[in-house]
């Protein structure tokens, strides 16, 4: 074993079970804050991958973004004092069944199909910065330009919604 | 047994040499547990999370596939900058309603949200 599969299988880890936490826990803010480590896991993983750019997006949206607005969520949605931040689960064996069924079939059939794919080449790491914003100015320009528009109308739109109505 | 013989030898080699199906095999876990909380959580903000595990185990097979394909190719990356833009959007949206239902029905529990079945 290298340096690069012991490191895989560390970030591995940690994104698994701090996966599992996120899932199984009963407290919703363990849940909230197990996700952290779940996305620098997810993060590591892309260092893994040669995607520099990606990972520190990665921790800058959904580390610095998406998971603070997750804990106001939690936050505005339970009432801290009083009740008890407990949550329930339903359905919880037909739920481990199909999703035992679903993690099996997708690990399985990864296995089987790609389970000779190495390394193409041995190019060692490259900046992906460069390459991705001149892909994004060029042949992805009209995702890109959609992209931002839907992200401008979505926070519109979550502005409008999230406000309070005094008259109704 | 032979054959089980074998594919056990075969998987024993392919464990330590960290390849793409790793990365996929990760990531299928990944979205098996989000799956999981989408499934059986009654929390709406849960739900929330296991959606966004989801997402990110889109990513992993994104970004892996875009490693290991023939010549490094940029493509997969450019979709999961996509995927996160539209992560973030859906993470706003989806707590704002989240933050609307809470004050109309003081729940967050989606069981709960069902007035209009009745």
């Amino acid at each position: 074993m290298q340096l690069f599969d012991v490191a895989f299988y560390v970030f591995a880890f940690i994104t698994i079970i701090s996966g599992c936490i996120v899932v199984f826990s009963r407290n919703i803010i363990y849940a909230a804050f197990s996700l952290l480590f779940t996305f620098f896991g997810v993060a590591a993983l892309y260092v893994l991958l040669h995607a520099d750019f990606l990972a520190v997006t990665q921790v800058l949206i959904y580390v610095g973004g998406i998971l603070v607005l997750l804990l106001f969520g939690v936050m505005l949605t339970n009432n801290v004092i009083s009740v008890e931040m407990k949550t329930g689960t339903i359905q919880t064996i037909p739920a481990l069944i199909l999703v035992a069924v679903v993690a099996g079939s997708l690990a399985g059939l990864s296995y089987a199909t790609w389970k000779g794919a190495g390394v193409p080449d041995a190019a060692g790491p490259q900046t992906t910065t460069a390459t991705l914003g001149q892909m994004l100015m060029t042949s992805y320009v009209i995702p890109f330009e959609i992209a931002s528009v839907v992200l401008l109308v979505a926070l519109i739109g979550a502005a409008m919604t999230a406000r309070r109505h005094r008259n109704s | 047994m032979g054959s089980l013989g074998s594919f056990w030898n075969e998987f024993t080699a392919w464990l330590p040499h960290v390849q793409l199906s790793h990365f996929l095999i990760v990531s299928a876990i990944l979205f098996a547990l989000g799956l999981y909380a989408i499934a059986s959580r009654r929390n709406a903000i849960m739900v929330l999370m296991g959606v966004e595990l989801m997402l990110n185990a889109a990513n992993i097979n994104f970004i892996a596939f875009s490693r290991y394909s023939a010549d490094m190719n940029f493509d997969g990356q450019v979709a999961a900058i996509f995927v996160i833009i539209l992560a973030a959007a859906e993470a706003a949206i989806g707590l704002a309603i989240v933050l609307n239902i809470y004050h109309r029905f003081q729940t967050v529990n989606v069981d709960d949200v069902s007035s209009l079945k009745e």
